[in-house]
């Protein structure tokens, strides 16, 4: 098929290459100088690449020393130490410290922010709007007090969390097996009265003697509720549970109790301060 | 023609590019371009150096680009990131601009004042120093590789290259505190940005200046094109005069000497070309109208005793007209024209809008933006709370104390969040100088909301000026 004879084709000024078939000739135009060199210049590229970077999984490790995990393991501890600075001076500083000054107070705020949408929101919501038997962040009203230290203390032990000692622990009696059935509609009755809520005026009357011998003792004599063992102020416009008769009728014979991890063995310190920083500046602390 | 750079018509797409070795030439164009190199080159080189007094903390730099704190600084004037307007505005002017010049005086802009023609210039100035002028360069060029050839080369892009490094080094002062900066980046302390930016534009003044010159104008640069586009009859461009020189020749003794125009065919508007061309071949793409071919024919002329202009400055319209034996029409024909007054007006009312927008423009910018996750918060007391994040900044440089009051919500109070502040209807807040104050403001109403009442404002005023914005917003409530 071929003579090996290159010649220069008439028709078109360009070299051919020799080879044949029945006459038919092959012109020699090769790829452009430059793509050629492109291309030579990836093969040398893919070597070296093949050798900087672990390439084959399980058998090479890279002359780089690492994978893209690696890296991002090793971004993740630059990040932390450039905020080192920040979150040693929360670490040293009290909750109350950092409230009084305005930089510590931004980054641990947002720092909190962060830290609530992760771990938090789940349950509280994502603007700590809460939702039935979920508590609402964003209000004066705190099953457990809402000053720095309590907050702390909440999210540090959890509520009803038999992981820690400290936690916050009540537990309501299920009056639906103390009282019978009519003395729960009254004593309900009186409960609505006390928040202002709707309600039959002569079951009221009759549930307040019932509620100052069953209730009293925790939630208060006009319903202010006690901290201190988290019984839940009751003469107020706030219901975890539901404001309504059902509701309430069905807390007091069967009640639900909310419960919330020990964030203080999950997370570190500084991140629970941060996170009681941000619940108190949502508008409710007190 | 003999060596051009611009490729033939019928000649191939791509051709490998013949180098140019303008020769040295003096006159009244070249001195212009001397004096606009040295002051181009001066306000780019000083600029940062200029202090500009602001206050106590704020920057001593009179032109400043601060991007890690969003500010742009100009002398007296200070632009927050919500007033880039006046920026585009200027890029606006500066491109209108450019259409103006090029409808009075044609390819100006590139023959003085682009970069690319600036440091070229500087560029070929320091090549003709070291390697002697035209034809001692082309000597060089076809020399062998002798220790003096090696000597000379290196000592030219040695140069060049320092040149590179100051003009990439200029260039990041604009972008930080020049002094310290410079401290930094002698002692190898300044940000990995500094010399990163650096190197790009040091490459690119060098490749662009000392190895691509004409290229850059003829291939990679799209303003010649769209100026193409833009000249007529009236625009003033570098014109060979052919009625006048054609037919040229160089023997003007011999026989034929009588059929000959003026032109010698001494090649020396070719020889001083930075870009290469042939301006006896009719305006082209590669001129850019550098008027140093005029200088060059203009000494011919003077030599040989024979009128000067023979290149000349003008007008496709009044080389016809010379070319017919008619006067010229005057200069001013080149610049009144309607196109010219209608850039003009443009140009001059966004120059003018602002200056205006400039003098009265707000110095305090205040938002409440509504917190929407929740909308409103119930209280204990059964009272409405709403949360609004408040954004004030204070745009002047002296510390100012604000007072926000509500306006409307009738019994409706404020409360800040972590302040102890008592529940009030206006607050008074310090923001320091160019700076932001940010905080949550909640608005409370303790009874029950009205229909249609939730309208209202956040009036912010300056306590000691006459800065004051009402902020309208809503308040939500239950249904």
């Amino acid at each position: 098929m071929a003579d090996d004879k290159t010649r220069i084709d008439e028709a078109t000024g360009t070299e051919t290459t020799g080879h044949s078939w029945d006459g038919i000739e092959e012109l020699n135009t090769p790829l452009p100088r430059w793509w050629l060199y492109c291309f030579y210049a990836c093969i040398v590229f893919a070597a070296g690449y093949a050798v900087w970077y672990p390439a084959w999984p399980g058998a090479t490790s890279g002359a780089v020393g690492g994978t893209l995990r690696d890296n991002v393991a090793v971004a993740i501890q630059e990040h932390a130490e450039g905020q080192s600075e920040w979150v040693d001076k929360i670490a040293a500083a009290s909750l109350e410290e950092i409230r009084q000054d305005d930089q510590l107070l931004a980054f641990a705020t947002s720092a909190g922010e962060a830290a609530f949408g992760v771990n938090c929101s789940q349950c509280h919501g994502a603007g700590a709007q809460g939702f039935v038997g979920y508590p609402n962040l964003n209000d004066d009203a705190w099953l457990w007090g809402g000053s720095l230290d309590d907050i702390y203390h909440t999210i540090n032990h959890g509520v009803r969390n038999e992981d820690s000692d400290d936690t916050r622990w009540s537990e309501m009696p299920a009056f639906g097996d103390i009282l019978e059935a009519p003395e729960v509609t009254d004593v309900a009755n009186h409960v609505m009265a006390l928040g202002g809520l709707e309600h039959d005026a002569d079951a009221a009357a009759r549930g307040a003697e019932i509620y100052l011998d069953n209730c009293a003792a925790c939630h208060g004599e006009d319903g202010g509720g006690d901290p201190e063992q988290g019984a839940p102020r009751l003469n107020d416009a706030i219901w975890l549970f539901g404001g309504n008769y059902e509701l309430i009728s069905s807390q007091i014979k069967q009640p639900a109790h909310g419960v919330m991890p020990a964030w203080g063995l999950r997370l570190d310190d500084t991140t629970v301060k941060a996170l009681t920083l941000y619940v108190h500046g949502l508008g409710g602390g007190s | 023609m003999t060596e051009t750079s611009v490729p033939d018509e019928d000649g191939p797409l791509y051709s490998s590019r013949r180098k140019i070795h303008p020769k040295a030439v003096s006159g009244f164009f070249r001195r212009m371009k001397w004096q606009i190199m040295i002051v181009a080159l001066a306000i780019y080189y000083l600029t940062p150096w200029i202090r500009w007094y602001r206050g106590e903390g704020q920057p001593d730099q009179a032109v400043l680009i601060d991007m890690a704190n969003r500010r742009f600084y100009f002398f007296f004037i200070e632009i927050w990131p919500q007033e880039f307007y006046f920026v585009a505005g200027l890029l606006v002017m500066a491109g209108i601009g450019l259409f103006l010049v090029t409808s009075v005086v044609g390819r100006a802009w590139c023959g003085y004042f682009c970069p690319q023609t600036v440091w070229t210039d500087l560029f070929i100035h320091i090549e003709r120093w070291v390697e002697g002028d035209r034809n001692a360069q082309i000597r060089l060029e076809n020399a062998p590789w002798t220790a003096a050839k090696y000597r000379k080369r290196i000592t030219k892009h040695g140069i060049w290259l320092m040149i590179a490094v100051l003009t990439g080094g200029a260039w990041v002062f604009y972008f930080a505190d020049a002094p310290t900066l410079l401290r930094e980046l002698l002692t190898l302390q300044a940000p990995f940005i500094a010399y990163a930016s650096i190197a790009v534009l040091t490459f690119t003044t060098y490749a662009l200046g000392g190895l691509m010159r004409e290229q850059v104008c003829i291939y990679m640069c799209p303003w010649p094109r769209i100026q193409g586009a833009m000249l007529d009859e009236n625009s003033l461009t570098v014109t060979y005069n052919d009625w006048r020189g054609e037919p040229r020749g160089k023997h003007r003794k011999s026989a034929a000497a009588a059929s000959f125009g003026d032109c010698v065919d001494c090649n020396a508007c070719v020889a001083v070309c930075p870009t290469g061309v042939d301006i006896r071949e009719g305006q082209q793409i590669g001129c850019i109208t550098c008027g140093l071919c005029i200088d060059a024919c203009d000494k011919v002329m003077d030599k040989l005793d024979l009128a000067k202009g023979l290149i000349s400055y003008s007008t496709l319209a009044d080389y016809e007209a010379s070319k017919a034996g008619a006067p010229q029409k005057s200069v001013m024909s080149a610049i009144l024209k309607p196109r010219t007054a209608i850039y003009a007006v443009i140009w001059g009312g966004i120059g003018l809008a602002m200056i205006a927008a400039l003098l009265v423009r707000d110095r305090l910018d205040a938002s409440f933006e509504h917190v929407r996750n929740p909308p409103f918060i119930q209280l204990s007391d059964g009272s409405i709370r709403n949360g609004f994040d408040l954004k004030l900044s204070n745009m002047r440089l002296e510390p100012r104390m604000f007072e926000i009051a509500l306006n409307g919500l009738p019994g409706a109070f404020m409360t800040r969040a972590n302040s102890e502040a008592p529940p009030a209807r206006d607050m008074r807040i310090q923001v320091p100088g160019n700076g932001t104050f940010e905080a949550r403001v909640f608005v409370t109403i303790p009874g029950e909301l009205a229909e249609d009442e939730g309208a209202f404002s956040f009036d912010v005023r300056d306590l000691s000026g006459t800065d004051a914005i009402a902020y309208d917003a809503n308040f939500i409530a239950p249904e």
